[in-house]
């Protein structure tokens, strides 16, 4: 049984215990516990199952790259699914669970799945569920979906909050371990700012477990001595509980502060995600060591020999009382050292190499322990706990000498250095066949902005798996400021590298050797893919699962693509790593959003007269980041109704519309006549000041981008309004062609739109509104349409368009945004014996649909070019040239099979669904049906009381009166015939009055 | 995620500060260009696998169009200048091709 032992223990402190729950039994713990360590302290070794067979599984590691035990933590708003309990810290009160069981963790239904292994080899997804064909969708795919996943969704609003922070450093050092530390010393000692992050919650990483010492102190004591150093410089930043999750272009690297994580609810961020610059960015990331592929590898009770010594010497628990160690290396000896230390039982060692002398070894022997070299484990017995371990020749196919009994299994298949970092962004590794590892090529590192080398990996994530030479490392890497720290550790022989145990294993016990124990991906599953023709890594990978669980391969990928290699009868190297890609470890989706939720997801852009339109019944309408009213609802009111009495309001009296948003651009200067002519389709240059002018822009491809209308405020001075949508993208279109293109013309741009309020009074009682407020003529003479006059109008400084999108008499004023509201309360007084009736947007659009205007996004997608829609009225034969004129004028834009604006009736007067397409006689090469037109807009018409459409349908001018098929949903057709696209008021005697 | 140095205002612009405008030093063709010296203007592009030169606007900067010489394997920046000029300076130049020696010119 795994327990906790009476003394010991260098991170908890005993004084403090806490109490915590797994499926509901109360546990018991220590403040500087991790999960992990608790649970082992309470002997919970069984903490989940697989996912695919549901195996029983423990756990494995005692760090990041833990497989296995993922847990659901917390509850309600505080619940989160696979939390690795070996990077959780303990906190009291803590709420756990398994997962990936039914009905219970000791007793699971989809167990059987591992009892029919031989059904579910590599690919089995892609070979089982392919015939029949309406099985998937009816059989598989719910059975599937069901059994599917691991852990169980959050389903109440996260409690928490995250955030946003930003860091600059010239060295950014990842990992808080005696290489890190001493990179920190020798750099903040030439005066670099430097950052030293640290991914838990203790600085020294392994050195303290390893027993190294340093400049002759124990590690932990020097360790401490280090960190009191840094904390007294000023030009030096420590934080630990931040994971560097990715490194990214021009040295940007993406931070994971786990804050608050072991404090939930004390009021701060949870975790704070910080987005930092690098000058220069130190991977001292360590090592991790690697599992053997031995039958039964997964058992629970079976650990890394690291992880086996790390929770003894570091949380004083026991894995097991009886610990065999399998070794290839001489590292894993310190493991029986330490277990003998803590007076636990090591009934063997078994090395798979010839013979190990060295003076770890030889430590291990002299305190009675037999050490069987040249053997391997034939397999692990035990199912939901190891029982025993049966032992062969490694060099065998596997026949048992001896069993040993064991309740655990330490294994070490020697380290693979954390290159993670190194690699992101485009670092390559060489392959260090003495160690069998890759590590860095520090021939080929990241470049940064200035083409030199951007990272740099110091200690054991540079291969420098001892300690000495990795202080040694990191010391002269940070510029060799100050002494260099000694550090000193046993003398280690060569490690032998193994991939499989025993070396001749058949395949019963090939398909019991765990790679991937979270996605259950064997030796045998990576043998068959190699079998079946997977000689990528990355294809492997794909088809087997291998390191695509959400620990991402720490552990299995070496030894997945050693047994790859060996498959494919190739090189290690040859067959290289599949590609590291961020994060390093999961970060959560919250510190991702940071404070981007809620009512700030984005910023609002609110008109002046917002407050007013919230408290009327305003159904809003996103139009980019602005909110415009859809309609004014009124109590008991639907949207259809309120539009439908918005437009009859208009038509028949009187209306407001808050028109705000639209884009305001000031274009001055002596060339701005010669610019505007060349931006818009049409001539701008001689319009007359006091008039305006409506006009159409284009793209360089020659398809419409925008229209408004342009007013002439002076000589050199014109006032263009775009699109809602278009302002900022137009003003931007506008400086693109100012600064890149005729930079010698004097002109300038101001993008003005907040600076107004904007309201359209329109309808047949529009002028009298006007003039009740008064202080201007608005009269037909004095203010013709088309034109714009400058005064005061009730009092407030307003420049009056007469301008018309809805077809009746109509002028839209602006006033400075400060008096808009105040504008719009007037105008409401004013035209409240009219009935004056604010409207949205939708009347605004079915109005301009009655008259046949245009609007950009509908009749426009980007393939319409101005003569598409009959504007040829808007653009000038006299203009040498304009911005999208050239392209106006190739074949297929001048051709006459181009479709072309109509309008659309309804035979039945029902309203055609919008995009419905017009279908023609025959097929085209596809086989599918010929079309000949479709609908751009289309609305019921409360003033013509019928459903009325626009559309673009080839030779559409020519076919007035031709009637056409849309057919829509259900087979059903709708028949519509092509008219003038000007449904009401033709003459345009409504808004020139 | 690039940085780069405005040319007008001096800040060390993030990438997010930034609108991409495409390959720099494009000669416009208009009305009376032939179809090939037309379609060539707006649609043939160099997309090098090395070094590119590039309009970027400081959109949520100084609001300024600039250019930048950039290798498009590495992203090494050799340098940004401003926009109005119908080549990049010298002086670049002669950088780039000391530390590219088969670049074949920016034309």
């Amino acid at each position: 049984m795994s327990t906790r032992l009476s003394k010991g223990g260098r991170l908890i402190d005993r004084s403090k215990p806490m109490g915590f729950t797994f499926n509901g039994k109360r546990m018991q713990g220590y403040q500087g516990d991790t999960l992990a360590s608790a649970l082992l302290g309470a002997d919970q070794m069984l903490v989940g199952r697989s996912f695919k067979y549901h195996r029983p599984r423990g756990i494995v590691a005692s760090g990041a790259e833990e497989p296995n035990a993922l847990v659901g933590l917390g509850q309600g708003g505080r619940f989160e699914p696979n939390q690795r309990v070996t990077t959780t810290e303990l906190f009291d009160g803590a709420v756990t669970e398994s997962q990936n069981h039914w009905p219970s963790l000791d007793f699971d239904v989809g167990a059987v799945n591992d009892k029919l292994y031989k059904f579910f080899p590599a690919g089995f997804y892609y070979k089982t569920f392919m015939f029949p064909r309406a099985a998937w969708k009816h059989v598989f795919e719910p059975i599937v979906r069901q059994s599917a996943g691991l852990g169980k969704v959050p389903t109440a609003r996260d409690e928490d909050r995250y955030e946003y922070a930003y860091g600059f450093a010239d060295l950014v050092i990842v990992g808080g371990g005696i290489a890190g530390l001493t990179a920190a010393l020798s750099a903040g000692r030439k005066g670099q700012r430097v950052w030293l992050i640290e991914q838990t919650a203790h600085w020294g990483g392994r050195a303290p477990v390893d027993g190294v010492e340093i400049d002759g102190k124990p590690a932990d004591e020097w360790v401490r001595t280090a960190v009191e150093t840094l904390e007294k410089m000023e030009n030096v930043t420590l934080r630990l509980r931040t994971m560097a999750s990715g490194l990214y272009d021009h040295g940007y690297l993406l931070a994971y502060e786990r804050v608050a994580d072991h404090t939930p609810g004390d009021g701060r961020p949870r975790h704070r995600l910080w987005r930092m610059r690098a000058g220069h960015v130190m991977t001292a990331t360590g090592a991790i060591e690697r599992p053997l592929s031995f039958a039964g590898n997964d058992v629970p009770g079976v650990m890394l020999a690291s992880a086996v010594r790390d929770y003894v010497a570091n949380w004083a628990v026991s894995p097991g009382d009886r610990t065999v160690i399998v070794t290839n290396n001489d590292d894993a000896y310190r493991t029986a050292l330490t277990l003998l230390e803590a007076g636990l039982a090591v009934p063997a060692v078994i090395d798979a190499r010839p013979e190990a002398k060295g003076a770890l070894p030889e430590a291990v022997r002299a305190r009675g322990v037999r050490v069987l070299t040249g053997h391997g484990v034939a397999k692990v017995k035990g199912a939901k706990r190891v029982t025993g371990v049966s032992v062969c020749m490694q060099a065998g196919e596997g026949a048992e000498i001896e069993t040993i009994a064991c309740d655990a299994i330490a294994m070490s298949g020697g380290w693979s250095p954390v290159v993670h970092l190194w690699s992101h962004c485009g670092g390559k590794l060489t392959w260090d066949e003495d160690h069998a590892m890759f590590r860095p090529d520090p021939t080929r590192p990241a470049t940064g902005a200035d083409g030199a080398a951007m990272v740099t990996a110091i200690g054991s994530a540079n291969g420098m798996l001892r300690a000495a030479d990795a202080v040694a490392d990191a010391h002269m890497a940070a510029g060799s400021e100050g002494t260099a720290p000694k550090a000193v550790s046993a003398e280690e022989a060569p490690m032998s590298p193994v991939w499989i145990m025993p070396e001749g294993a058949g395949p019963a016990l090939r398909m019991k050797m765990w790679l991937d124990y979270q996605n259950d991906v064997k030796v045998s599953d990576v043998q068959l893919a190699a079998r079946e023709g997977y000689e990528s890594v990355e294809h492997t990978k794909r088809y087997t699962t291998l390191g695509m669980a959400t620990d991402q391969g720490k552990l299995s990928n070496i030894n997945g693509l050693a047994v790859l290699s060996d498959a494919l009868h190739q090189a290690i190297p040859a067959t290289g790593t599949t590609t590291f890609r961020p994060p390093y470890t999961p970060i959560s989706i919250g510190a991702i959003a940071g404070e981007a939720r809620g009512e700030i997801f984005q910023p609002l852009r609110k008109t002046p007269m917002h407050d007013w339109h919230e408290v009327h019944g305003a159904h809003w309408e996103p139009v980019g980041q602005w909110r415009r009213p859809y309609c004014y609802l009124r109590t008991g009111e639907g949207v259809h109704d309120a539009v439908n009495r918005e437009i009859r309001a208009i038509r028949n009296s009187v209306g407001l519309l808050d028109a705000s948003t639209l884009g305001k651009i000031i274009v001055k200067g002596p060339d701005a006549g010669r610019f505007l002519d060349m931006l818009y389709t049409n001539m701008m240059s001689t319009l007359a000041v006091g008039k305006c002018r409506y006009g159409l822009m284009c793209t360089e491809n020659g398809f419409l981008s925008d229209d408004g209308v342009v007013a002439r405020l002076s000589e050199d001075t014109w006032l263009c309004h775009t699109t809602t949508g278009g302002a900022e993208r137009i003003h931007g279109w506008m400086e693109d062609w100012l600064q890149c293109e005729w930079w010698d013309w004097k002109v300038y741009t101001a993008n003005v739109t907040e600076e107004y309020a904007q309201v359209a009074v329109a309808g047949p009682n529009a002028r009298k509104v006007l003039e009740k407020l008064g202080g201007m003529d608005v009269s037909k003479d004095a203010h013709g349409f088309m034109e714009w006059r400058e005064g005061t109008l009730g009092g407030f400084r307003a420049r009056v368009y007469r301008i018309s999108f809805s077809g009746e008499l109509s002028y839209e004023i602006a006033v400075p945004a400060s008096e808009g509201r105040a504008f719009w309360d007037a105008l409401l007084a004013a035209g409240e014996e009219f009935g004056v009736t604010p409207y949205g947007t939708e009347a605004m659009h079915i109005m301009r649909a009655e008259k046949g205007f245009i609007m950009i996004g509908d009749e426009t997608d980007g393939t319409v070019i101005p003569q598409d829609l009959n504007l040829q009225w808007a653009i000038s034969k006299k203009k040498t040239d304009y911005l999208g004129k050239r392209a106006q004028e190739r074949s297929y834009m001048v051709s006459p099979d181009r479709w072309k604006l109509v309008g659309l009736e309804t035979l039945d007067g029902s309203v055609i669904p919008d995009g419905a397409y017009a279908v023609a006689d025959g097929v085209n090469a596809n086989g599918q049906r010929n079309m000949q037109g479709r609908v751009t807009s289309t609305y019921y018409s409360p003033t013509l009381n019928k459903g009325i459409a626009m559309g673009l349908v080839k030779h559409g001018p020519d076919r007035m009166g031709e009637v056409l098929d849309f057919p829509v949903d259900d087979g059903k057709v709708i028949k519509a015939r092509i008219v003038d696209p000007v449904f009401y008021d033709k003459d345009g005697e409504k808004q020139n009055v | 995620m690039l940085t780069l140095e405005c040319p007008y205002c001096g800040v060390k612009a993030e990438e997010t500060e930034l609108q991409p405008g495409g390959e720099a030093h494009l000669k416009r063709y208009g009305p009376g260009s032939t179809d090939e010296e037309f379609d060539g203007y707006m649609f043939s592009r160099k997309n090098p696998k090395g070094v590119h030169f590039e309009r970027w606007r400081h959109a949520y900067g100084c609001g300024k169009w600039f250019l930048a010489a950039r290798c498009t394997a590495t992203l090494e920046v050799f340098g940004t200048y401003p926009a109005q000029t119908s080549e990049p300076p010298a002086e670049l130049q002669a950088k780039i091709k000391a530390k590219r020696p088969n670049w074949e010119g920016y034309k």
